[in-house]
């Protein structure tokens, strides 16, 4: 393929992310530039060219031993859920915008520490960007016109305008904030795309391999099998190695965490905890998908190429073999998409990093102090964008002097054994309060030289010194100082040797100084607050310790320099609202001064923003002991608070109880009211009729008919009141269960036989049938006198509303199971629909008040109610009965006499 | 001097069989209703001088009632007097303030109710 081509479509591509980048900026709040999707695409950042080359090469000499470094992210994934979210959580508080700045805080805003870290990322990812660019290079050679690409210098060599690219694409989009906790979407959308691109053309490759090369994988696997070595490539191996899937697991595991870039995609970037649900198995699925074909690209690779040396790039030589240039053509771009993402999210981290963690604190701080605010700006854009060019230029130069030595996949292995290095006083650090800076730093020192013997040392050994023989023989001829197998230990690759003792010995480094030296408050400060996270997540600027004496117009013009005038006002007055402060005040208190911090951490760093504020307050130490008051307290503040919580939640709680039950009150005293009103009402009819009568009676001309009449009303009305007044009683006996229940067994038959015998007289004088129908042998336990009671009450009623005559009220016993039924059915006038539901209620009315109820006491079925209710049984009328009245009640045969 | 007609409205028959004997007793014309529906048509027809009114009756009320009367112009000279057990404030105020002449509570002394209604008529 013409290089002009190549290289007019590279150029095309790298102006498409630009574009898109700048769309993903302009919608930065979109739901598409925010969603776990993206977040968790940003995330696959992690598989470099080593993943799209170097699988393939490793599986095709050492067979599945390329799995561990995707099993090893797979596995840690759902830790993330507990323990990357506290991270999340921490940096976001104190806008953290790097892992130097995450641990050097952790450390009490040490500057030693993070510029350490800062520079053991350095030692581990430029390597690692430079062999990106060989990737390129090489892969750019392949696809060429064959020997029309012979670089002779950086000047006509493709892969230095595509490192300048890049590192103008990450000065544009990386520094448009001088804020380095601020997203960059426009950035993590290119990343996000660039993983789908990278996958659909890996796949690609695969299919065209397995299903067009061969016969399906199958047929690979036959082929393969027939090749000398395919034992080798396919098992895992003797325990030994197991070991070393072990370690490299461990080592991935690590490094999904630590790495810079992973760092940065993970927790700088992310805007939403809640996008971990979806990562944990969204990530672990992309991971597969990319090795699924890897294994098969190798053996094919194997038995159709069994020629080539470097077999990183068979899945590009496969379909060239062919001729098949279009693929072969997707393949590289897939694999420069993969180059582009790694370089750019790495270098933007780096850089800031670089810029936050050793430029400012170490040379700019004093420039910056004196700056105004828009030079400042300027002055910290301009540090991080040096740096990114700085960054890519030395892995450049590093590609062109170094990298022909090394395969992708050791050094992208290396890579992984250096940043593993702060794994000590990263994981330790989030758990264990002890650990102090002197001991994060004595033991990624220690760590380093390890690396640096077992790994290196060999190496520049045998480029420089070819005759010496220590790394056979080990240092001063002692054969347990071999670099590559440290006391004895022979069976190791030198990555899993390496990883193993310098992290040994780091973590050991690390506990044992931690448990000498007693950090300084800062550091205890931090340790408690980052270990004891939930605890402090309330208190924020409260939970920082410091004493001392500061001046509030001093920090306000420290912050304006960074923050430039209208930001800084801003910012203060939200503080001052925050904690009720008055914009009079003049000393500043702990609370301004971590707010503060925390607003220049952002921009220039954690360590920087320590010093700037001692700069302008004077701290006094603070021992231990009030350390650990201050700590106490605002632990003991917050049980205080939830147990306040807890004791409002109950108020509360009883208050809507008491309001239940003032409520249920208020009903039963206006229903008392009522009742009272309408017992008051009843009586008062007889009453007047009495009286009005005896007035009248007064008139001794009334001739003796009419005086008998009257005479006659006054003692019929008489006995109303009494009926009224007994019945009353008798209801409100019921109500409140003051009346014992005689209960025996009796025939049922015979009971409804009593009650009609009682009413029978009135019913012949009205000339109305009863006809009773009941079997003679249904025994049941009752109070037979209340039974009788509720028959009479239901036989009266029937007789007052039918007609003479005609009138017919029939009695029926139905027998059940448990209990027994007895209806009472007239063919009356009936009960309206409407009363239906109402009738059981006492005095019962229509809904208007001024309307009579038929004659009565009104309180006849209500008393029946309570009489069935206090057998266990129940009464109603049948709603359906087509003409009359159709009452029915059931009570259990067997009553529990109480 | 012409006879003063009046009608009685109530559903307890014992208690407007008193009245009726009263006021025949002083030369009424008494007529009867049990219900407001009844003492309506009975109203028109008859054009009675005053009207004694339960209120809690079946079917149509003594509040209803009156309403009906005060919507007639035919009954604009009809007195009409409440004779309710009803004795609270708001139901004596409600029943002014719909246009009754008077409110009498029961228990009632038939005496005091042949006096004010005779006093209603000469006031006229």
């Amino acid at each position: 393929m013409n290089n002009y081509t190549i290289g007019l479509v590279i150029i095309l591509y790298l102006a498409m992310l630009f574009v898109l980048a700048y769309f993903a900026e302009k919608n930065k709040k979109s739901k598409w530039t925010n969603n776990p999707y993206v977040y968790t695409l940003s995330l696959a950042v992690y598989c470099t060219a080593w993943t799209y080359y170097g699988s393939v090469g490793i599986a095709s000499s050492s067979g599945i031993s390329f799995l561990p470094v995707y099993l090893g992210p797979a596995i840690a994934l759902p830790l993330w859920i507990v323990l990357m979210r506290k991270v999340i959580r921490i940096s976001k508080q104190h806008k953290i915008s790097s892992i130097a700045d995450f641990i050097s805080m952790r450390y009490g805003n040490n500057r030693q520490l993070g510029a350490l870290v800062t520079i053991t990322s350095l030692f581990a990812i430029i390597p690692y960007i430079s062999l990106q660019l060989k990737a390129v290079s090489e892969t750019f050679s392949l696809i060429s016109v064959k020997g029309s690409y012979e670089s002779t210098g950086f000047f006509d060599d493709s892969t230095f305008y595509i490192a300048l690219l890049i590192a103008v694409f990450v000065a544009f989009y990386g520094t448009l904030s001088s804020d380095a906790s601020q997203h960059k979407k426009g950035i993590i959308a290119t990343v996000a795309v660039e993983s789908i691109l990278k996958l659909c053309f890996f796949l690609a490759i695969g299919i065209y391999v397995s299903f067009y090369l061969f016969d399906g994988t199958t047929d690979i696997y036959n082929q393969a099998s027939l090749q000398e070595n395919f034992e080798q490539l396919t098992s895992f191996g003797s325990i030994e190695n197991g070991f070393n899937w072990l370690f490299t697991i461990c080592l991935s595991i690590f490094a999904i965490f630590l790495l810079p870039r992973q760092f940065h995609v993970a927790v700088v970037e992310n805007d939403n905890e809640s996008y971990l649900k979806k990562t944990i198995w969204l990530f672990p699925l992309y991971l597969l998908l990319f090795n699924i074909f890897v294994i098969f690209i190798a053996w094919a690779g194997n038995i159709n190429l069994p020629d080539t040396v470097n077999h990183d790039y068979y899945s590009l030589l496969l379909p060239l073999q062919q001729d098949n240039y279009g693929l072969a053509f997707l393949v590289f771009i897939g694999g420069f998409t993969t180059v582009i993402s790694m370089i750019v999210v790495s270098t933007l981290a780096l850089s800031t990093m670089v810029s936050n963690n050793i430029v400012i604190p170490y040379g700019f701080i004093k420039t910056l102090v004196e700056g105004n605010p828009e030079e400042n700006t300027k002055r910290i854009k301009n540090i991080r964008r040096m740096a990114i060019f700085l960054v890519i230029i030395i892995a450049y130069f590093f590609y062109i002097r170094f990298s022909v030595q090394f395969s992708l996949y050791s050094i992208g292995l290396i890579s992984f054994v250096i940043i593993s290095q702060l794994a000590p006083s990263f994981f330790l650090g989030l758990t264990w309060r002890r650990g102090t800076a002197r001991g994060a730093e004595i033991g990624i020192l220690v760590g380093l030289v390890i690396v640096f013997y077992t790994l290196f040392l060999p190496i520049i050994s045998q480029a420089v010194m070819p005759e010496v023989k220590f790394v056979e023989e080990g240092l001063f001829g002692q054969a347990w100082l071999q670099p590559a197998h440290l006391f004895g230990l022979n069976y190791l690759t030198p990555e899993s040797n390496a990883f193993l003792w310098s992290l040994s010995f780091n973590t050991l480094t690390f506990v044992g100084f931690s448990l000498r030296t007693k950090g300084n408050y800062r550091e205890r400060n931090y340790a408690e607050m980052f270990v004891n996270h939930e605890n402090y997540g309330n208190l924020q600027e409260g939970g920082f310790i410091w004493k001392g004496e500061a001046y509030v117009a001093d920090i306000k013009r420290l912050l304006i320099r960074f923050l430039g005038e209208q930001r800084t006002n801003r910012a203060l007055r939200l503080f001052n609202n925050k904690y009720n402060i008055s914009e009079t005040e003049e000393r500043a208190d702990a609370r301004l001064i971590n707010f503060s911090e925390k607003l220049l951490t952002g921009t220039i760093g954690s360590a920087s923003a320590k010093i700037l504020l001692a700069s302008v307050s004077k701290e006094t130490p603070i021992s231990l002991v009030e350390v650990l008051n201050i700590l106490e307290e605002s632990k003991e503040t917050k049980a205080t608070n939830k147990l306040l919580r807890e004791k409002s939640e109950e108020l509360s709680a009883m208050a809507k109880q008491l309001k239940g039950a003032n409520e249920e009150l208020r009903i039963q005293d206006k229903l008392k009211d009522e009742f009272l009103d309408t017992v008051a009402h009843e009586l008062k009819t007889p009453i007047t009729s009495i009286k009005a009568a005896s007035e009248v009676l007064e008139d001794p001309d009334m001739p003796i008919e009419l005086r008998n009449q009257f005479l006659q009303n006054i003692t019929r009305d008489t006995d109303r009141l009494d009926t009224l007044i007994h019945n009353i009683l008798d209801l409100e006996k019921l109500a409140s269960n003051s009346t014992e229940l005689d209960l025996q067994t009796y025939f049922v038959h015979q009971t409804i036989q009593k009650a009609v015998n009682g009413v029978e007289q009135i019913a012949k004088r009205k000339n109305v049938k009863i006809k009773v129908k009941a079997s003679e042998d249904v025994k049941a336990t009752y109070d037979e006198d209340r039974i009788i009671q509720v028959l009479t009450n239901l036989i009266s009623n029937s007789l007052k509303f039918t007609e003479p005559r005609i009138g017919k009220i029939k009695i029926h016993l139905e027998e059940h199971k448990s209990d027994f039924f007895i209806v009472v059915e007239d063919n009356g006038r009936g009960i309206p629909d409407e009363d239906k539901e109402y009738i059981f209620e006492k005095f019962y009315q229509s809904k208007n008040q001024n309307i009579k109820k038929p004659q009565g006491s009104g309180l006849g079925l209500a008393i029946c109610k309570k009489i069935v209710e206090s057998h266990n049984g129940s009464i109603w009328v049948d709603k359906k009965a087509k003409k009359g009245t159709r009452m029915i009640f059931s009570i259990p045969k067997e009553n529990e006499t109480t | 001097m012409k006879q003063h007609k009046i009608l009685i409205v109530d559903d307890e028959p014992n208690i407007v069989m008193t009245l009726e004997y009263a006021f025949k007793k002083k030369d009424f014309g008494v007529f009867i209703a049990r219900d407001g529906t009844e003492a309506l048509d009975i109203a028109k027809k008859e054009k009675p001088d005053v009207i004694l009114l339960d209120i809690m009756m079946p079917e149509m009320d003594g509040f209803e009632t009156l309403k009906h009367v005060r919507s007639n112009n035919e009954l604009s000279h009809t007195k009409v007097v409440f004779l309710s057990a009803k004795n609270k404030e708001k139901d004596i105020e409600k029943g002014l303030k719909l246009g009754a002449d008077a409110y009498m509570t029961k228990p009632f002394s038939i005496k005091k109710v042949i006096a004010d209604v005779e006093q209603l008529i000469t006031e006229k």
